[in-house]
């Protein structure tokens, strides 16, 4: 059964855009590291969403594709990212990122 | 059948907003589950049933479950919500919003061309793999070194004490 259906593709591009925004104010506003992670994810979804989006227009897989590096890339990104988060509630006992503005070792 | 489109648009909206602007750790990541399964659906109206699954299984289910793991290792108390209040003043949105708010009308008014329809074929986990595993092999090998990458960097930040042994060295 095929449920794909025929959407503009602008419309999709605007919900992708709307997303990426959302998710760039998060990382701009918020100072609590683990709120700023949830926020580039945000980000690299609609970033996926466009690539699938545009995959979709010509009924082609390298949409899929692109998503799926950029799924193994986001899951790269948290586990380096939640590593570092993890020393910095040790260190500073704290979530700021704001605590960690000096380049000591 | 658009409708479907346009509900999971306004779903993934309002649950993002949401993920950014929560007090609460274990709140936004909840949100964002919701988000994630709206673009699901999405990717399956748009015909992409693979990238729908993946989105399922490895965002919600793997990423979101990592996330949740460190905020249960972090301990957030009830103090957490008033300290997130305490940083998260009113005032520190407006700026933010006045970058990226032209920014996305940018966007909107660069997208805003000849309107163009996505096609109603669904592109299957085969055409996928098929073309994975063909053209793309490369990036497949490249995609695997950076995993392993980062399970050797989340390996060694994960460690207890980074700095205590380092000065023992």
């Amino acid at each position: 059964m095929n449920f794909a259906l025929s959407i503009p593709l602008e419309h999709v591009f605007v919900l992708a855009a709307a997303l990426f925004c959302i998710g760039l104010t998060g990382v701009l506003v918020r100072r609590n590291v683990m709120f700023v992670l949830m926020s580039l994810e945000v980000m690299m979804n609609a970033c996926g969403l466009a690539f699938v989006a545009a995959g979709a227009r010509w009924a082609q897989a390298d949409g899929q594709i692109m998503f799926m590096f950029i799924l193994a890339l986001a899951a790269a990104e948290v586990a380096v990212a939640l590593g570092i988060v993890l020393q910095l509630s040790r260190r500073f006992d704290s979530l700021d990122v704001d605590a960690a503005n000096e380049m000591h070792s | 059948m658009e409708s479907l489109f346009y509900i999971a648009a306004v779903t993934a909206l309002a649950s993002t907003v949401s993920v950014v602007t929560a007090k609460n750790a274990s709140h936004a990541l909840i949100y964002l589950i919701v988000s994630l399964l709206s673009v699901a659906v999405i990717f399956f109206l748009l015909g992409a049933p693979f990238a729908a699954a993946l989105e399922v299984v490895v965002y919600a289910g793997a990423i979101v479950v990592l996330f949740l793991f460190v905020v249960m290792m972090l301990n957030l108390g009830k103090g957490s919500v008033a300290r997130e209040s305490a940083w998260l003043r009113p005032n520190m949105w407006i700026l933010p919003c006045l970058l990226t708010v032209p920014l996305f009308l940018g966007l909107v008014y660069v997208l805003s061309g000849q309107p163009v329809q996505t096609a109603a074929a669904m592109v299957g986990p085969k055409a996928v793999g098929t073309q994975l595993f063909g053209p793309y092999l490369l990036a497949v090998e490249l995609a695997g070194i950076l995993l392993l990458a980062a399970l050797v960097g989340a390996y060694h930040l994960g460690r207890r004490y980074l700095s205590e042994r380092r000065e023992e060295v």
